[in-house]
């Protein structure tokens, strides 16, 4: 069901390179200070933090969406900032709130999102179909998504990164807002995805699944990356049982500090 | 420039336009909106409605000298006219005055005791200005009608060469002719056909509106980060939303043409004038475009960039359409787009000029100038500060 439509571009063995990013807002605040780290092809990786911790700036420098203050980042070998319309070419990207054209169905929205990848016809409409029906949608693929409830639009959102078959796929909590069967197929499905070399780019507050599903996890706190393994090497590490308690275990100090 | 892609641009179009009628709010005010509006002046001062309006007139009549005949020329030329009903006679300026307060009359002339001294003498030494007997003729005009202000001032004038001249005030051989003899029978329009080109503008002006909420919308909703995550380039997403306000816009002109014509409007200009029109919309949406990309730009949401539109909206409908402005009102509308789309479509329209004539041309030009100026900086602007 899931092919590789683009050839991967580079022959090295990163999808991802992050080299020294930084992103200064405002003249002050750091949101990204001095972040590297390289995610392999076909892993999943999983990137967590508090909130404001710097994963979505992260992603959005990795898209093209906005431009580092210093550093780089590279998609399969191809600089972001020298190549922006490859490297889109490349990438699927599901953002944190949904963005989906409310006045549309969800085959109109699939529909006008694959065009804007240039998806050939007969493609873009078997491709929609399978899916719709992998995130069982189709039966209400004619209804405008005004009437959709928020775990529907969130599946939705989900179709439409997927939409050009993409290399790397960047997940910006991509289960919030799901109920546990819609939550469960998705995870699923990733599972699915990884199956098929696809990069995944996932940020998460659901550690119980990210921690069955990821390969390795890079953990960010104030602009910084301050863990990067395994999740096997990271519970062996903080002698824990499970993710969310190496999560708690490093960042906990900053609900301490809030508080 | 990258290469436009036609697949992406016709999607983007396609959403567009199907946003447009999907969302009740944007099509009432992109076609609805003008409609009602055209319907709603023509009928109100159109032919089918109240036809030609006539004016309550009150004359104040001073003339009590040896030629009183004078003043009752001028009263039946006033009459002729066709513009006024039958005039109701005063004795007092303060009577007049209070019924022109309460509403009751739209103007008050007053006619002076001298005016038969003076009606002789201009009939005696037609050319010795000094043999002549100066006087003046007071006309005050209801200040709340500003179609009583436009229409009444002139037809007096008219009237009074009637009574001077007599049938020689428009039967004497002149050495020079008005080459086109429609621009005479102007007097034939009615209230509606002198506001017809700016009920265009009028039609067109919201589009402002609509593309600054579109697009503060779109990036309200995510839309716009999510395209731009997509190969999309700037140039295709810009192309696509100036392609389907052209659209809108030939769709409006073709509904208030419709409405305008089913109310039995009957512009001069023929065929070249109508096509004219919608050339002059289609252009007039790139500065909407552009406006409304600034507005946009600076609105951080739905509800700020409509007030904003307003700001650009307003004077234009004030100062552009077909509101009776003093001169300082024309110099200002000299600065604005809608200026020279309503006095391109008043000379094709009223006038019947020829495409070919100057002012056309040069009104064209300036239109074609601010479009294009308008447009490129509202995508400037729009690409640094609107797109975050």
């Amino acid at each position: 069901m899931i092919s590789n439509s683009i050839k991967n571009e580079s022959n090295g063995p990163y999808a991802i390179e992050i080299k020294n990013l930084k992103k200064i807002y405002n003249g002050d605040v750091k949101a990204l200070d001095g972040v590297s780290f390289n995610v392999k092809k076909g892993e999943c990786f999983g990137f967590i933090g508090p909130n404001g911790a710097g994963k979505t700036t992260t992603i959005n420098i990795l898209c093209g969406l906005i431009k580092p203050t210093e550093g780089s980042g590279r998609i399969e070998g191809l600089d972001v900032d020298k190549n922006e319309k490859k490297v889109k070419e490349l990438i699927g990207v599901c953002p944190q709130d949904p963005a989906v054209l409310k006045f549309l169905n969800a085959k109109e929205n699939i529909n006008f999102f694959g065009n804007l990848h240039l998806l050939e016809k007969k493609k873009l409409k078997q491709r929609t179909r399978e899916l719709l029906e992998q995130f069982d949608l189709l039966d209400v693929s004619k209804r405008k998504v005004k009437g959709y409830s928020g775990g529907m639009i969130r599946r939705l959102n989900l179709i439409i990164a997927l939409i050009n078959d993409p290399n790397i796929i960047f997940l910006d909590e991509p289960t919030v807002g799901m109920d546990a069967l819609a939550r469960r197929a998705t995870w699923n499905f990733l599972a699915d995805l990884k199956t098929h070399a696809k990069t995944i780019f996932l940020t998460t507050h659901y550690l119980e699944e990210l921690e069955k599903l990821s390969d390795r996890v890079g953990i960010i706190d104030y602009g910084k990356l301050i863990e990067l393994g395994t999740p096997q090497e990271l519970m062996r590490k903080y002698d824990v049982s499970n993710l969310e308690d190496v999560f708690i275990k490093i960042t906990g100090r900053r609900i301490k500090e809030e508080a | 420039m990258r290469e436009l892609k036609r697949q992406r641009i016709m999607a983007i179009v396609i959403m567009e336009l199907k946003k447009l009628y999907r969302e009740p709010a944007l099509l009432f005010m992109l076609l609805l909106f003008p409609a009602v509006m055209t319907v709603s002046f023509g009928l109100a001062f159109g032919a089918i409605g109240a036809g030609e309006t006539r004016y309550n007139i009150g004359i104040v009549n001073f003339d009590s000298g040896t030629y009183p005949q004078a003043s009752q020329y001028f009263i039946g030329n006033l009459t002729d006219t066709g513009l006024f009903n039958q005039p109701l006679m005063y004795t007092s300026n303060a009577t007049a005055d209070n019924d022109l307060i309460q509403g009751k009359i739209d103007a008050i002339i007053i006619i002076p005791s001298n005016f038969g001294e003076s009606w002789k003498s201009f009939r005696d030494y037609p050319t010795n200005q000094s043999a002549w007997i100066n006087t003046t003729i007071a006309l005050k005009v209801d200040s709340a009608s500003i179609f009583a202000i436009s229409a009444i001032p002139p037809v007096v004038q008219r009237a009074l060469l009637m009574t001077l001249l007599g049938e020689s005030a428009i039967s004497t051989p002149l050495p020079i002719q008005i080459a086109n003899p429609s621009l005479i029978s102007a007097t034939q329009f009615t209230q509606f056909d002198y506001m017809a080109p700016g009920l265009f503008v009028f039609a067109g002006i919201f589009l402002i509106m609509t593309v600054a909420q579109s697009f503060t919308g779109d990036r309200e909703g995510g839309i716009l980060k999510r395209i731009n995550t997509t190969p999309t380039s700037s140039s295709e997403f810009i192309t696509s939303n100036v392609l389907s306000n052209m659209i809108v816009a030939i769709i409006q002109v073709i509904v208030v043409f419709a409405i305008m014509f089913l109310l039995g409007y009957h512009p001069l200009g023929g065929s070249i004038g109508i096509v004219m029109a919608f050339l002059l919309m289609i252009i007039f949406s790139l500065c909407s475009v552009g406006l409304g990309l600034i507005i946009a730009s600076v609105a951080k949401s739905g509800g700020t960039a409509t007030g904003l539109a307003f700001l650009f909206i307003l004077p234009q409908i004030f100062f552009a359409t077909f509101v009776p402005i003093g001169d300082l009102g024309t110099v200002i509308g000299r600065f604005l787009p809608a200026y020279y789309v309503t006095d391109v479509l008043t000379s094709l329209f009223l006038r019947g000029a020829p495409i070919t004539s100057s002012n056309i041309l040069m009104d064209f030009s300036i239109l074609i100038t601010i479009s294009i100026i308008l447009l490129i900086l509202g995508i400037i602007i729009f690409k640094k500060y609107g797109n975050k």
